[in-house]
């Protein structure tokens, strides 16, 4: 539809200090087009996590413009579906439960996108199940289908796979992968993994610290699903790598100079 | 090390043979664990009377005692008792763990509410029931009212105090999901803050419970015709120690068993919860 489903302007995040304000955020510009997967990677500080809580609503105080479908973004609504690094599950709640959370599972059209969501995130078999029997990774998977039942224009995604082990992270990005080729909702992931942007990305927007800023934004022009062993993933691989590099030098010479 | 070590042969052979031969009885187990020190000291009672080493007056056998109970049952007159205290007790939980559920819920919700009636409560809930018996008396006579009375003021207090421990309780990562939810107000309390808080609900109904018991007990000797409290009462002052034994294992029987029962809603409502369970210590 839209060539700018989110568009992000302008925008600035100071906090402020005594010892001096921080700038978190300095003139960030993105636009992503609908259907998009674009990730955003970064070393800690460089205000990645900051800027998805923008995008989400979770944070208010900044200065710019956030445009989600050409309206500005005031809070946190079902648009904007959030996932954050851990799963933050109902406990109380069974999967399918957890799921619908606010939503009646006995209306016919609910119940019926739950099971359809339960069989996209592959849980079938553990509709009944508390979230005490689940893996990381399945509990990330009902987070994640949790929010798609929302239909969101924009999932949002923070570190989503960071805690869990090196196999399961690889299996999650393939789902992930699946659920975005099916569903086709426009998703934001930050990572702090190099290989997970490359592999999941469209574009993999490349950001800097103090002050947090976009430093470059590298198309990937890869069909999915992507081979980690070839050799072109493994050019676009050192292409960001390289980016990252520019990044981190002058960081590490300031770290050196302390 | 080596201490260690044989620390854990020890613990892990007989693992293992519970484990292979009686897998199945070992809630018998439990059940005959739990009734060694108890039987055993009952043993020890009974020998000792005979003998003729205690005073029957101070302290009768459990043959005795057990006799006792076998005439009051028959007479009719202990279940006459019991269905008078249960029903003093069961009025006070009522209206004492009712208020204090609601006023947790109240102030636990509201951070304004907790800084208007908080402190006062606070400052009530240490008023012990002795000091507070007699002016209820005076107010309320003697009937009942101020009997279910004093047992609701007890009731309340653990009703109270962890009903708005448990709605503080709740995880705060789980409203931030609530809100990018968009509950409204009425589902963050009925589907977030209260089953957030049912564990420590559970709590203050069982602790509720005990203490409506033990105002029971306050309420009947102070001054009372009936119930279980005025049966004891009665036969302290006639010298009657095995009635009075037979009163005060009646209180501790409907205690435990009022106890075991809200337990049991608490395991079936509380399955989803990931907690420890003991280990083998």
């Amino acid at each position: 539809m839209s060539q700018e489903w989110l568009l992000v302007q302008g925008v600035n995040r100071v906090f402020p200090a005594p010892s001096g304000d921080i700038v978190a955020l300095r003139n960030i510009d993105l636009r992503v087009s609908e259907g998009q997967l674009v990730t955003i990677i970064g070393p800690s500080g460089c205000g990645k996590s900051t800027l998805l809580k923008i995008i989400a609503g979770l944070d208010t105080s900044y200065e710019g413009q956030v445009l989600l479908n050409g309206t500005p973004i005031t809070g946190p609504s079902i648009e904007k579906g959030v996932i954050f690094q851990e799963p933050r599950l109902f406990p109380w709640l069974t999967v399918e439960k957890n799921i619908a959370a606010n939503l009646p599972l006995r209306r016919p059209d609910v119940r019926q996108r739950v099971d359809e969501l339960i069989e996209l995130v592959r849980l079938k078999g553990f509709e009944k199940a508390y979230p005490r029997e689940l893996s990381g990774g399945m509990a990330q998977r009902v987070a994640i289908a949790r929010a798609l039942l929302r239909n969101p224009a924009v999932l949002l995604l923070d570190e989503p796979f960071g805690a869990l082990d090196a196999f399961t992270r690889a299996h999650m990005q393939e789902v992930l992968l699946d659920i975005w080729q099916q569903n086709g909702t426009t998703m934001l992931l930050v990572t702090h993994d190099l290989d997970e942007a490359v592999f999941l990305g469209e574009r993999v927007v490349v950001m800097n610290p103090r002050p947090g800023q976009i430093s470059s934004i590298q198309t990937i022009d890869l069909p999915f699903p992507r081979k980690r062993t070839s050799s072109s993933f493994q050019e676009m691989r050192r292409i960001v790598l390289s980016e990252f590099e520019k990044v981190e030098g002058p960081v590490v010479d300031a770290g050196a100079g302390i | 090390m080596q201490q260690v070590e044989t620390r854990s042969a020890i613990s892990a052979k007989p693992k293992k043979q519970i484990g292979r031969s009686i897998r199945l009885s070992l809630r018998t187990v439990n059940v005959l664990l739990s009734l060694l020190l108890p039987v055993t000291v009952l043993i020890v009672w009974q020998g000792a009377g005979m003998l003729g080493l205690l005073n029957p007056t101070l302290l009768p056998t459990p043959a005795v005692i057990l006799q006792e109970f076998i005439d009051l049952t028959r007479s009719g007159e202990l279940l006459a008792h019991l269905r008078i205290s249960s029903w003093r007790a069961l009025l006070g939980f009522l209206l004492g763990g009712g208020l204090g559920l609601a006023a947790g819920l109240w102030v636990g919700f509201s951070y304004k509410a907790e800084r208007l009636v908080d402190p006062s409560l606070q400052m009530l809930r240490t008023l012990p029931h002795l000091a507070v018996a007699p002016l209820f008396i005076l107010w309320f006579g003697f009937d009942e009212t101020s009997k279910v009375l004093l047992i609701a003021k007890g009731a309340f207090f653990p009703m109270y105090v962890n009903t708005f421990l448990g709605i503080r309780s709740v995880d705060n990562k789980l409203f931030d999901v609530a809100e990018a939810l968009q509950f409204s107000r009425w589902q963050l309390m009925t589907k977030l803050m209260l089953p957030g808080a049912l564990p420590n609900l559970f709590l203050g109904l069982r602790l509720s419970i005990g203490v409506a018991w033990l105002g029971l007990v306050v309420a009947e000797m102070m001054g009372s015709s009936s119930g279980i409290g005025y049966l004891i009462n009665d036969a302290r002052y006639f010298s009657i120690t095995s009635v009075v034994f037979v009163g005060i294992l009646v209180f501790a029987a409907f205690g435990k068993l009022t106890d075991s029962l809200v337990k049991l809603l608490e395991r079936r409502m509380l399955r989803w919860q990931d907690s420890y369970k003991g280990g083998d210590l």
